[in-house]
């Protein structure tokens, strides 16, 4: 069996802003040749899951229609998923973040994501030298 | 124009946007997206974030004229104006977003209002800077 060496960092974005998933996507395409899918609420990135899809990192918005951040990143663990999940709110320090973590997610940043917090993530992450 | 005039009349224009407090290092990091392959990108994402709030500025407009406001509603609608306004850097008018959204919390209505028609303006004076901007920088 031929086994080949990926060592791209696989990502999903995960937000109900078209504006925000194409800056995020380009952002960590270009800046870190992150490969990145996109979806737009919760619910398609439980589901996209659910399908076997794997991601090194999960970049997960907070406020979304159908199944916000939080609940998402709970059922994503109930799943046993295992990647990185990184929170995104809007909202600076407190509740969301709490929740955030408390659901399960490995960090939570307000928004905007850019390079700085991507490097705080990037370098916690085994597959990823700086 | 030649190219050197329009280069540091674009950093000048831009020098000035943020002396003005208008525009926030959100802007720099969109630039630092741009490249050969993409030369316009930062044009593109303001482009869309303008299709994307106008239609919400409508929401609004319509959402306030209701006899009682649904601050909720009113809430969540600038949220996500907020928010894309947030990912072009425009740092006054995500101010005046802010303030609004104080209103619909303490359910003043004419503070809405009040707030709503000073962003209208910050939000037309950017958008107007801003095409400025680009149509330099297509030069």
């Amino acid at each position: 069996m031929i086994v080949m060496a990926n060592n791209k960092i696989s990502a999903l974005i995960v937000d109900d802003d078209s504006i925000i998933r194409k800056i995020h996507k380009t952002m960590l395409e270009r800046l870190f040749n992150i490969e990145a899918e996109t979806v737009k609420d919760g619910k398609e990135a439980v589901e996209l899951c659910r399908s076997g899809a794997n991601f090194d990192i999960i970049f997960m918005d907070r406020e979304m229609p159908i199944m916000d951040g939080a609940e998402a990143t709970k059922q994503l663990r109930a799943m046993g998923v295992k990647s990185t999940i990184v929170g995104i709110t809007t909202r600076a320090g407190g509740e969301d973040r709490e929740e955030f973590l408390a659901a399960g997610s490995n960090h939570c940043f307000e928004k905007p994501l850019d390079r700085a917090k991507v490097e705080v993530v990037l370098r916690e992450h085994k597959k990823f030298t700086i | 124009m030649d190219t050197n005039h329009s280069r540091r009349q674009l950093a000048a224009m831009k020098q000035s946007l943020f002396d003005q407090g208008l525009l926030d290092e959100q802007f720099i990091q969109l630039e630092e997206l741009q490249d050969d392959a993409n030369p316009n990108f930062v044009e593109e994402i303001v482009t869309l974030h303008y299709r994307d709030s106008s239609r919400l500025i409508s929401s609004i407009e319509q959402a306030l004229k209701e006899r009682n406001l649904d601050f909720n509603k009113l809430d969540t609608l600038m949220h996500q104006f907020k928010g894309s306004s947030s990912s072009i850097g425009a740092k006054k008018v995500k101010a005046e977003c802010n303030l609004f959204r104080e209103y619909c919390r303490a359910g003043n209505a004419e503070g809405c209002m009040r707030s709503f028609q000073q962003l209208k303006k910050e939000h037309a004076a950017l958008r107007k800077k801003l095409e400025a901007y680009f149509q330099v920088s297509r030069v």
